[in-house]
């Protein structure tokens, strides 16, 4: 049912994807059954969660954290390639890649904990996004592009769900707790680049993942105007967020068909 | 601060201040047909002690807030009360901007010594980060917000570069905890979101300043503020935040109608 739902949402934003995947997605289902997927996955759900966090999570709480698990997948797989390329990462910078690489390991296990039955298998992924980066991990600077790229979507993708998670105020803080890690592996990639840690209009790359983060307006109050402040450094001050399907978007990219 | 008024003003006052909150609580959609018996039990109309009069009066705002929840109160002695529900948190968010962004302000007035122009650009970004945060909070929050506090910085050496960084590493962690706190706190989904959106950036400035302070390590999400085995980031309730902050603050800021642990 859920996983229908995410496969729902993948076609809408991009209307190649049933084709690319509709064979997993019908193996999948298949092997649940129809009629196992909406009894036994629910009664999954909720024993883990029970185990988890003392109480049941709500199928749109369960629909947050199987998107956080696609998108922690995609990191952690990428990181753990990128450590594994020999002579991709400069000694100076390993410490900080392997940091990174630890907690997205460890945001995998925790959201695949919390989801239990629910969690989606890892898809496969194909990180030169069907040869846009066929350098990605043979050339340092694509390798950082896409680190920076997938931690500030990262960054946007939590936030942009944070509401929907106000049922449950455990999984709120523990989302909340990934949320602010993902920004500070963000901060340092973009510093390794060269470039402000915080993002500045909308200067990164690919431009979907910076969609909208010019803005200046918060809660309809024109920041720049009360404070004085440029917008340059308003819009700083500020990570605005990303919807699902604007995430989706750019994961989609790199699962492999 | 509002000066208290003679005993033979206050019952006039006292009940005109009833009848506006009533008034306002009742147009509110939160409240049921029920509501003005309710919030006059809450207020204490039943027992109208001095002590309830003094508490009205001392209230700087008295007013409900469309944030939700109640102002802030600024009590006799000078101490602040960061009011209820979700002005309370973003009153406490409030709080933490005013002190980052006075802390920035004498930083990049007095810089320390051998301070690099990298580190000056930084340290400059940073400021006006917070100045454009404790500038919305202000804004936002309208006559509910609680008034501009004065900061104690006597134990920064803000000559010294390590004081300085270290300083900004406490405090940058402190907010990146505060906000993780209290996300579960509020009850506005818009809140939630635009504290969201703060948060992250506070965690930036953390990552960097403790670049800062020890280059090419894994300080920026280290393993005292990130833990090893879950890859979650520093939490902390109002309670413990405030403790930590009220070091640099003059006025005495409660939470009394905040939960703090």
């Amino acid at each position: 049912m859920n996983l229908q739902n995410l496969f729902n949402a993948l076609e809408n934003v991009d209307t190649e994807i049933y084709e690319r995947v509709k064979h997993v997605s019908r193996r999948q289902l298949f092997s649940f059954g129809k009629k196992a997927a909406l009894v036994a996955a629910p009664l999954a759900v909720a024993s883990s969660l029970n185990k988890a966090y003392g109480q049941s999570m709500p199928d749109r709480t369960v629909e947050v954290l199987k998107f956080a698990l696609l998108l922690e997948y995609l990191e952690d797989e990428f990181y753990r390639i990128g450590l594994n390329t020999a002579g991709l990462i400069p000694a100076q910078d390993r410490p900080i890649f392997a940091q990174i690489s630890k907690h997205e390991a460890s945001h995998v296990a925790l959201l695949r904990t919390a989801l239990g039955g629910a969690a989606d298998p890892k898809p496969n992924f194909d990180f030169t996004a069907r040869g846009a980066f066929p350098t990605v991990f043979s050339n340092y600077d694509t390798f950082k592009t896409l680190a920076q790229a997938f931690e500030d979507t990262g960054v946007r993708a939590y936030k942009g769900q944070a509401s929907m998670l106000m049922v449950n105020d455990p999984v709120l803080e523990t989302a909340l707790r990934i949320h602010s890690v993902e920004a500070r592996h963000a901060a340092r990639v973009r510093m390794l680049r060269g470039m402000k840690g915080w993002i500045s209009g909308m200067d990164g790359f690919p431009g979907a993942v910076y969609a909208g983060e010019q803005a200046t307006n918060e809660r309809e109050v024109n920041v720049p105007g009360i404070s004085g402040i440029s917008a340059m450094n308003v819009s700083e001050a500020f990570d605005e967020t990303l919807t699902k399907d604007q995430v989706l978007a750019i994961a989609i990219q790199f699962v492999r068909a | 601060m509002l000066v208290c008024p003679t005993v033979g003003h206050i019952i006039p006052i006292f009940f005109s201040f009833m009848e506006n909150k009533t008034t306002q609580l009742i147009r509110s959609k939160t409240v049921d047909s029920d509501g003005r018996r309710r919030f006059l039990r809450y207020a204490g109309f039943t027992a109208v002690t001095a002590s309830t009069i003094l508490a009205a009066c001392e209230n700087a705002t008295m007013e409900p807030s469309t944030m939700g929840g109640m102002g802030a109160r600024v009590a006799a002695d000078g101490s602040i009360d960061l009011g209820s529900g979700d002005v309370g948190i973003l009153n406490y968010a409030y709080a933490l901007e005013q002190l980052e962004y006075a802390f920035y302000v004498q930083v990049i007035a007095t810089p320390y010594a051998g301070i690099t122009d990298m580190e000056r650009m930084i340290l400059t970004d940073i400021r006006n980060h917070e100045k454009a945060h404790r500038d919305f909070f202000k804004a936002a929050l309208g006559g509910a917000a609680i008034p501009a506090l004065n900061v104690n910085f006597s134990a920064i050496n803000f000559g010294d570069r390590n004081s300085v960084l270290t300083t900004a590493r406490t405090f940058e962690d402190l907010g990146v905890s505060a906000y993780n706190g209290a996300g579960k706190l509020l009850s506005d989904g818009n809140n939630l979101v635009t504290a969201g959106k703060i948060v992250s950036v506070e965690a930036r400035h953390a990552a960097i300043i403790r670049e800062l302070l020890s280059p090419f390590s894994t300080s920026f999400a280290g393993d005292d503020v990130v833990t090893s085995d879950t890859g979650l980031d520093v939490v902390n309730m109002p309670g413990t935040v405030l403790a930590a902050a009220q070091g640099f603050i003059v006025e005495r800021i409660t939470a009394s109608n905040l939960p703090t642990m």
